[in-house]
């Protein structure tokens, strides 16, 4: 049987007396008769491959669309210039989540974490928090497990769909799975851990998805920033003691319910909000001729 | 769904949906023609025809039509590939009554001249699931080694197939049967837990009432 909630994983690891991480893997392992072995492997070729994918974004390429490209570089130069106000770590965050975003619009090879819309928040936040902090390769790979298993019960209890859910069951999930990843990697508890997706994903409430001219381009490259970037802060949140009131399973099951009233034109179908500004309809008629 | 359905697949951007799952359509479908190409009609539904341009759909389908997989970088030029393959590509749009809005409809024609018509939509996260097979009802996500026989529907026919897969030592995951009438034309659709040889689907495609035997091989 799958886990149906983060309350249940975090029963099974104190029940075996093991992490958080490993009793996601162990799970996996059981459900699809892999060794531990091939599922660590398997998850450190996903993390590689986001390293990869950070290397190789190209600042010249533009989109189908012409909407996107060149600002991951932009962002660079500017933090580089170290007059921000973010600061040079949460710099080098925000720009390898456009880079990545805009690597995603320009049909390069990246990593679904869980989508491709959302696929600069994870890579931007772990990357970045790696070489400052010099964490062991190892120890990503286990936070990306517990990545995972956030993800897979917001999966089974709300969706990861823009297209049923918004933008945040997008960028939301993809926050959430980032902010738990950082609680452990700081030594955060369970509690920690599960509360500091709680906390990134209650942030995220409500966000639709109004793309404009259906494309993954507008909002969502810069919205992967608000996601990283929320995802420290709710882990620090966390860290330091904060807990959700509302706990965890319910606010992901408050994700879905509101992922289910909103109304069609705010999930992916571009029939209303941004993407039927003046701007946007002139966009997308310059791209259907 | 598994974890690596969270973190990954490693795809080819911009859409899992749009990109990824539709180089999963043509790569599933490419799959049960068994067959080289050599004239592919694909026709947009939905939202891959709203928005299938700026998303890659239509490169990322033909892209799955010559056995690419979702993270392969040639995907952006492979119209132009399939160009210089010699396989004639086609793209058009259909209407499909309360299909999904992620939907194609594949019609293929082999270099020996076999046909297969299939419609199949993507779920999202690069899941895809198959809808129709030649016009009749099917349901499965290509996860699995897939026998789909299309059948008169007559007694017998069933115990033919199953016993086969007995036979062969082959373990049935899941079965499914659609029939148009009773007496016309009948599909079962088998997902296996091992792989069935070419022998055996031979065998059953010259079986008595069985009209078609497609078959979806996971083996590379």
């Amino acid at each position: 049987m799958k886990f149906v909630s983060l309350t249940a994983i975090v029963a099974e690891a104190e029940k075996k007396g093991i992490p958080f991480w490993k009793a996601v893997m162990l799970k996996d392992c059981f459900d699809k008769q892999y060794s531990k072995e091939e599922s660590f492997e398997k998850m450190r070729l996903m993390y590689r491959a986001m390293e990869e994918a950070d290397k190789n974004y190209d600042p010249l390429l533009r989109s189908e669309s012409r909407l996107s490209g060149g600002d991951g570089q932009k962002l660079e130069n500017y933090f580089n210039e170290g007059n921000s106000l973010c600061g040079g770590f949460l710099g080098k965050v925000i720009a390898s989540a456009v880079k990545m975003g805009e690597s995603n619009a320009c049909m390069k090879r990246i990593v679904a974490a869980p989508t491709a819309g959302s696929c600069g928040v994870l890579p931007s936040v772990l990357i970045t928090i790696k070489n400052e902090y010099s964490i062991s390769e190892d120890d990503i790979v286990k936070a990306l497990f517990t990545a995972a298993g956030v993800g897979e019960i917001i999966a089974i209890r709300a969706s990861i769909s823009g297209a049923q859910g918004g933008c945040q069951a997008e960028i939301g999930s993809a926050s959430a799975m980032a902010a738990a990843a950082l609680a452990q990697l700081k030594g955060g508890n369970n509690d920690e851990i599960t509360h500091a997706a709680a906390l990134a994903l209650k942030s995220m409430l409500g966000l639709t998805c109004d793309p404009v001219a259906g494309l993954v381009e507008v909002p969502c490259i810069k919205r992967n920033v608000m996601g990283a970037i929320t995802a420290f802060t709710s882990a620090d949140m966390a860290l330091a003691g904060v807990r959700s009131a509302i706990p965890p399973d319910e606010v992901i099951d408050a994700m879905g319910e509101i992922g289910s009233l909103l109304p069609k034109c705010l999930r992916e179908t571009s029939t209303a909000g941004l993407a039927v500004m003046p701007t946007a309809v002139k966009i997308t008629k310059e791209l259907e001729s | 769904m598994d974890i690596f359905d969270i973190i990954g697949p490693v795809m080819v951007g911009p859409s899992s949906s749009h990109t990824a799952g539709a180089v999963r359509i043509g790569y599933i479908t490419r799959k049960l023609l068994g067959e080289e190409i050599k004239k592919a009609e694909i026709l947009l539904y939905g939202s891959f025809l709203l928005t299938g341009k700026g998303h890659g759909t239509d490169r990322s389908i033909v892209a799955g039509l010559m056995l690419m997989e979702p993270d392969d970088t040639r995907i952006p030029s492979s119209l132009e590939i399939a160009k210089e393959r010699g396989i004639e590509v086609s793209f058009g749009t259909t209407d499909i009554k309360d299909a999904h809005p992620n939907t194609a409809q594949i019609i293929l024609t082999s270099v020996s001249g076999k046909t297969l018509d299939v419609v199949a939509s993507s779920l999202g996260g690069g899941r895809i699931k198959v809808n129709r097979i030649d016009g009749i009802e099917a349901n499965f996500c290509g996860d699995y080694p897939t026998l789909v026989v299309r059948n008169q529907d007559t007694p017998g026919c069933m115990a033919k197939i199953t016993s086969l897969l007995s036979t062969c030592g082959i373990n049935i995951a899941t079965i499914q049967l659609y029939r148009s009438t009773r007496g016309g034309e009948a599909v079962a659709v088998f997902e296996c837990d091992h792989e069935i040889d070419n022998e055996h689907i031979n065998w059953l495609e010259q079986q008595e009432d069985i009209i078609k035997v497609t078959y979806l091989s996971l083996d590379e």
